[in-house]
């Protein structure tokens, strides 16, 4: 897209962030809102909105970390199974006697050291982070089942799996929006604001320039996905605590939809394109979406064909967009 | 990078001979695994267990072929186990409610993963969409058409025909017919891919495919054959699923996509294009056969197959990554060029 015609360039850059598929996606989104809000039952109400916020928070926290590490050009299919893998550990050490409070900092401490297993891999020995990370997809799952077989752990205490549900004072704002919109607020402004985020794009949109200007990417990339996998064992704290049940297949297939939702936000798969308010956006038009179809009663089915079908969309859309522009370019140039 | 491996060969060891010929060390693990476990107990080389691998391994050897020959184009084809679903519900329900003949039917469930395969060729290829997303997004999309055709239902043995059951339980000089086919396919793709032009193209492809598209090679035709063959394959292999097990409902074939990728990349397929075989892919197969079925045996919990499954595919990409960096090592030694 920065390769258009230069007179394009010098339009106003008001009209240029109109014009982005980040824009395309949240007016997308809010109409999307707005329409489900008019026509389908019980979409509208307070407490459905709570509904989807509990519902999109582990996919929301999720994509935060995927978007920094798809703009680099790399990728972590991991994460769910490093949700289903500190979801079981809490498990294990639950049932060995520990406190809550300090079984919660060592689940995201495990997902951290996880997520630093992917990075060592792939940034010190060079490997694919696509095969690494389909590795480690199997092992921590398949460690997960090690842990904890098919039991479950569910006689979590009521003190906390109450918070994961609750509400903020006596309104209808879920609790668990208030950690989510800090964290979002936090990855926007690091992606965006901080150098940390110029060095992501730069990373994502050529790697050896990125290394001849001074950016270890390496060391960035490594620290990305130690963030990465503390995200998910935050998330296998949230999820035991909400469904109050640990389970080796928590969160089974998630990475897909966080991939897809980033995709979907913008965030182009090579790396060095792409915002957080896009995929913010995409997550709540993704989640909002499952829930009017399951409002009206729309088979869960349709749900996968819209997931697979919107993550190709995302994709070929912007494509076929700049296959139509050249081939108007050209043909003006013909005419003239 | 075979070509590099071959150059490099002078002075190597014996360390060196079995790392960069994978088949060598996949036949060497395999056969220490079998030695280990008949130790434990002889009956795990008896005919009945033998049997047991040959029919678990026949499915994912064909996957793992066509899945061989899409990776060596740098793609990846993630929808293999909802194409396997689609193919093998369509094909027994086919044969269960509208009376088809066996043949046609078997032809039906291949020519639906076919046109699946030319589905994503035609993302990937046209829609110029990377292969991981293109067939992530047919992944959810053909699922959910299962869903959507089966609904809750399931078709049972009871409602297929015998010869087709007979087919895909039957044995011809104690070999599985479905094992047979495995093979049948193994020496075809194989053969393509190492004796045709069309089959070379594949691997310049992967190689470099901005010198391969210079040298004037139909990328976007091989592209497609490279996807349409994945797609068959499938195809192929849920109708051998439903011979096979009689009863399929929605989740046939569900999270198989992943078996079919750690074969390949165990097998020393590299994940980015340009090098491997399917004999090594398909030996990949059946080693991860074997680890499922020794398992039991070993008194190991089953709950460590996908552990080991895991851990296999992380050492299998340390080992590619290990002889490439002695290959080019040894290159340098000899002063020639690298590039």
């Amino acid at each position: 897209m920065s390769t258009e015609a230069p007179a394009r360039r010098r339009d106003s850059a008001l009209l240029r962030a109109a014009t982005t598929w980040d824009a395309a996606i949240i007016g997308v989104t809010l109409v999307f809102l707005v329409v489900a809000a008019q026509t389908v039952e019980h979409f509208g109400t307070a407490r459905n909105a709570g509904y989807i916020i509990l519902d999109l928070a582990p996919i929301l926290l999720l994509a935060l970390a995927m978007t920094l590490i798809v703009t680099t050009g790399e990728i972590d299919l991991s994460v769910a199974s490093t949700v289903g893998l500190t979801s079981a550990a809490m498990g294990v050490m639950w049932n060995a006697g520990m406190t809550l409070e300090a079984i919660m900092p060592l689940a995201v401490l495990l997902g951290a050291v996880l997520g630093a297993v992917n990075g060592l891999f792939i940034t010190g020995f060079g490997l694919p982070s696509l095969a690494v990370t389909i590795g480690t997809l199997a092992l921590y799952r398949g460690l997960a089942y090690v842990l904890l077989g098919d039991t479950a752990v569910a006689d979590w205490p009521r003190l906390f799996t109450g918070w994961t549900l609750g509400n903020i004072g006596e309104g209808a704002v879920p609790n668990v929006l208030a950690p989510m919109a800090v964290l979002a607020i936090v990855f926007g402004l690091v992606l965006h604001a901080t150098p940390i985020g110029r060095s992501v794009y730069a990373a994502g949109a050529n790697p050896i320039a990125a290394a001849y200007t001074g950016i270890a990417v390496g060391r960035l990339k490594f620290w990305l996905y130690v963030t990465s996998g503390a995200m998910a064992g935050l998330v296998g704290v949230l999820w035991t605590l909400r469904y109050s049940s640990a389970r080796a297949d928590n969160a089974y297939g998630l990475e897909l939809t966080v991939i897809a939702v980033v995709l979907l936000g913008g965030v182009s798969i090579f790396g060095g394109k792409g915002a957080l308010p896009g995929v913010l956006a995409a997550v709540v038009l993704l989640v909002s979406l499952q829930n009017a179809l399951r409002l009206a009663h729309v088979s869960t089915e349709a749900l996968t064909v819209v997931t697979g079908s919107l993550l190709i969309a995302a994709v070929l859309a912007p494509n076929a967009a700049s296959a139509v522009r050249g081939a108007l370019h050209r043909r003006r140039r013909r005419t003239a | 990078m075979s070509a590099v491996g071959v150059k490099a060969r002078t002075g190597s060891t014996a360390l060196d001979l079995v790392l960069r010929f994978r088949a060598l060390g996949l036949l060497v693990a395999l056969t220490a695994l079998v030695a280990v476990t008949t130790a434990v107990n002889p009956r795990f080389l008896g005919g009945q267990s033998v049997r047991d691998v040959l029919f678990a391994a026949a499915i994912t050897v064909l996957l793992a072929c066509g899945m061989t020959v899409v990776v060596l184009t740098r793609g990846i084809d993630l929808s293999v186990g909802s194409v396997l679903g689609l193919s093998a519900y369509v094909t027994a329900s086919v044969l269960a409610e509208s009376g088809m003949p066996t043949g046609p039917a078997m032809v039906l469930g291949l020519a639906v993963g076919a046109a699946c395969g030319a589905l994503n060729g035609v993302i990937v290829h046209f829609g110029k969409v990377p292969p991981l997303v293109a067939t992530l997004g047919t992944l959810y999309v053909l699922r959910g058409v299962v869903y959507f055709l089966a609904g809750g239902s399931r078709i049972n043995a009871s409602d297929l025909p015998r010869a087709f059951l007979d087919f895909g339980n039957g044995r011809l000089l104690g070999v599985p017919y479905l094992f047979a086919v495995a093979v049948l396919v193994l020496v075809l793709v194989g053969v393509y891919l190492g004796r045709y032009r069309s089959g070379r193209d594949l691997y310049a492809l992967g190689s470099n495919p901005e010198a391969a598209r210079l040298a004037g090679l139909p990328a976007g035709r091989r592209l497609m054959t490279a996807y349409v063959l994945s797609g068959s394959l499938a195809g192929l292999g849920g109708v051998l699923y439903a011979a096979r097990f009689g009863t399929v409902d929605a989740s046939a074939g569900f999270g198989m996509e992943l078996n079919v990728v750690a074969a390949v990349v165990v097998g020393g397929v590299a994940i980015f294009g340009g090098s491997g075989t399917v004999l090594g892919a398909a030996l990949g197969a059946l080693l991860l056969t074997v680890i499922n079925n020794a398992l039991p045996v070993l008194r190991i919990d089953q709950f460590w197959q996908q552990a080991i499954i895991g851990a296999l595919i992380l050492a299998a990409i340390a080992l590619d990554r290990l002889v490439s960096i002695r290959a080019a090592r040894a290159l340098r030694q000899k002063g020639s060029h690298v590039d």
